[in-house]
């Protein structure tokens, strides 16, 4: 599908979605209420078998965070990006890790680093850090008074 | 190497390989559940090596993020420095010339040939073999000095820059690939009869390790992992970045997704490979390296993603700009993090003496899997 036919599909799926401008593929954000509902008909509708989440990542905009899925079709080769915006203090969306393997280690390493938590994930330990490890590393406001090296 | 042996509840058995096994190719920790020998699951315990350089990226300029890329796979040094600087270019709309772009790709496919080499080697290794480490070893000398001699390192190279590259290529660059490539064509000969042919190393390879199409897809695998279960996945065909599309090259695809299907596929890709350094090594254009750029590189506000194939997989670089001369955030999709996911599920129900094939054909650079 072209990214105008996709933005299309998407008005009819996702009523009110905002959509950004001047990107190379169609990106658009949502809110971590009606994602699950949304990612689960990326995954099955049969015009659209986003089978493959190739990134999901976590940005911290310290007013908010913003998750980012990119996702994939090995069918159709069509490719979108959503964003979902998430509360600063409390920041929790449903996991995807059932519909995508992948995102089981993604969403794990997105809890590690950026203190994402995902509702509903089988496994939601850190990844890379200690069990005891305070703090979010890859948070803006995050401070190490010990291994921090400021440039 | 065993550091703690204990049962759980149900009887079975807990063993910990690594985080310092030889056969884990750096530090991987794995927490395996036994029943006799019989994997029941298989949990990868990550950080070792973690370095946090999407941290330490939010600090560094755009001219200076390349050189901490290099540490991540360390064996595609440069197909990760071609990936950043791709996504710089993306964001500056840059063209770069057509000299910097054929080297970039022939260097790109020497690091693939040398990286896949270490691997041959290490498997058999891995199995009990010692003689191919140095079978491959002999070739990928040739490739480490044409590298060492064009970028001055043998393994970071740092020598695809946002621009072009960092300098020209030394005289000899051409005499010397050539000089490899006749070197490699009359050898490869070799690395079938020596393993991919040998009865021991079939029976320990196939049936081994086997993931499916569907779940390659779900996990994210890419490269040779995703093409030996018949996905197709290269960037390089996919989505052709630099002068990829002009090429004549096969994708190579195994639908066995076994062990020995991944096997297969590194070694086409290795021919292949060979493939492409002929079309171009005597066409590199004259003129030059490098395209006219400011000092200060300043990429707009917005996000930049660029995927590359590198030898283990789909390198992705998402860039994420307020328009400042640092990345307001930069993330890595690392192939090996995609694949390791999949070890689980593949090693399930299988021998423990398996898993070290199942582990040695995803081909793990563990920099890569921590960054």
């Amino acid at each position: 599908m072209t990214n105008e036919a996709l933005k299309i599909k998407m008005e009819g799926l996702l009523p009110g979605a905002a959509f950004e401008e001047g990107t190379a593929w169609l990106t658009l954000q949502t809110v971590p209420e009606e994602f699950k509902a949304f990612a689960t008909q990326l995954r099955s509708d049969p015009d659209l078998l986003f089978d493959y989440l190739f990134c999901l990542t976590a940005v911290d905009w310290k007013t908010h965070f913003t998750v980012v899925y990119h996702f994939s079709s090995t069918v159709y080769r069509h490719t979108l990006v959503v964003k979902v915006k998430l509360d600063k203090n409390d920041p929790a969306i449903d996991t995807v890790s059932e519909l995508w393997r992948t995102a089981e280690f993604h969403e794990r390493e997105a809890y590690d680093l950026m203190g994402i938590s995902f509702t509903g994930h089988p496994d939601m330990r850190r990844l890379f850090m200690t069990a005891d490890h305070v703090g979010y590393p890859l948070r803006k406001d995050y401070e190490d008074p010990v291994n921090m090296i400021k440039l | 190497m065993l550091e703690e042996i204990g049962t759980n509840d149900q009887g079975d058995m807990i063993i910990n390989i690594g985080p310092q096994h030889p056969s884990t190719h750096g530090v991987l920790h794995l927490v395996i559940t036994l029943n006799g020998e019989t994997v029941k699951k298989v949990e990868p315990h990550l950080g070792y090596i973690h370095r946090s350089i999407e941290k330490m990226c939010e600090s560094l300029n755009y001219r200076q993020f390349i050189y901490v890329t290099s540490r991540m796979d360390y064996l595609s040094s440069h197909i990760n420095n071609h990936a950043c600087a791709l996504c710089v270019e993306q964001g500056l709309q840059l063209e770069i010339p057509s000299r910097a772009q054929v080297i970039r790709v022939l260097l790109d496919e020497l690091t693939r040939i040398a990286s896949h080499q270490l691997w041959w080697g290490a498997l058999a290794m891995d199995l009990g073999a010692f003689t191919p480490f140095f079978y491959a070893f002999r070739e990928r000398e040739m490739i480490n000095e044409i590298m060492e001699e064009t970028c001055g390192a043998r393994l970071t190279m740092n020598y695809i820059v946002p621009g072009g590259l960092m300098m020209d290529v030394h005289p000899d660059f051409q005499r010397k690939v050539k000089a490899f490539l006749v070197q490699f064509r009359s050898k490869i000969h070799e690395y079938d009869e020596l393993v991919t042919g040998n009865v021991i190393f079939q029976s320990r390879t196939k049936g081994v390790g086997i993931l499916s199409k569907e779940d390659a897809i779900s996990y994210g695998c890419t490269g040779p992992t995703g093409r030996g279960s018949g996905v197709s996945c290269d960037i390089r065909k996919l989505y052709p970045y630099e002068i990829y599309q002009q090429l004549q090259f096969d994708e190579v695809l195994e639908q066995g997704g076994d062990s020995f299907a991944r096997y297969k596929v590194r070694i086409g890709e290795m021919i292949q490979s060979m493939n492409i350094i002929e079309q171009l090594i005597d066409n590199i254009p004259e003129g030059d390296f490098q395209a006219k750029t400011k000092a200060v590189l300043k990429l707009p506000k917005g996000d930049f993603y660029s995927r590359v194939e590198t030898a283990r997989g789909e390198l992705g670089v998402y860039i994420i700009s307020e328009g400042g001369t640092t990345p307001y955030r930069i993330k890595f999709r690392s192939p090996g993090f995609s694949n390791l996911s999949a070890l689980d599920h593949m090693s399930r129900g299988g021998k423990i003496g398996d898993l070290m094939a199942t582990m040695g054909t995803l081909d793990l650079v563990i920099p890569d899997i921590d960054r």
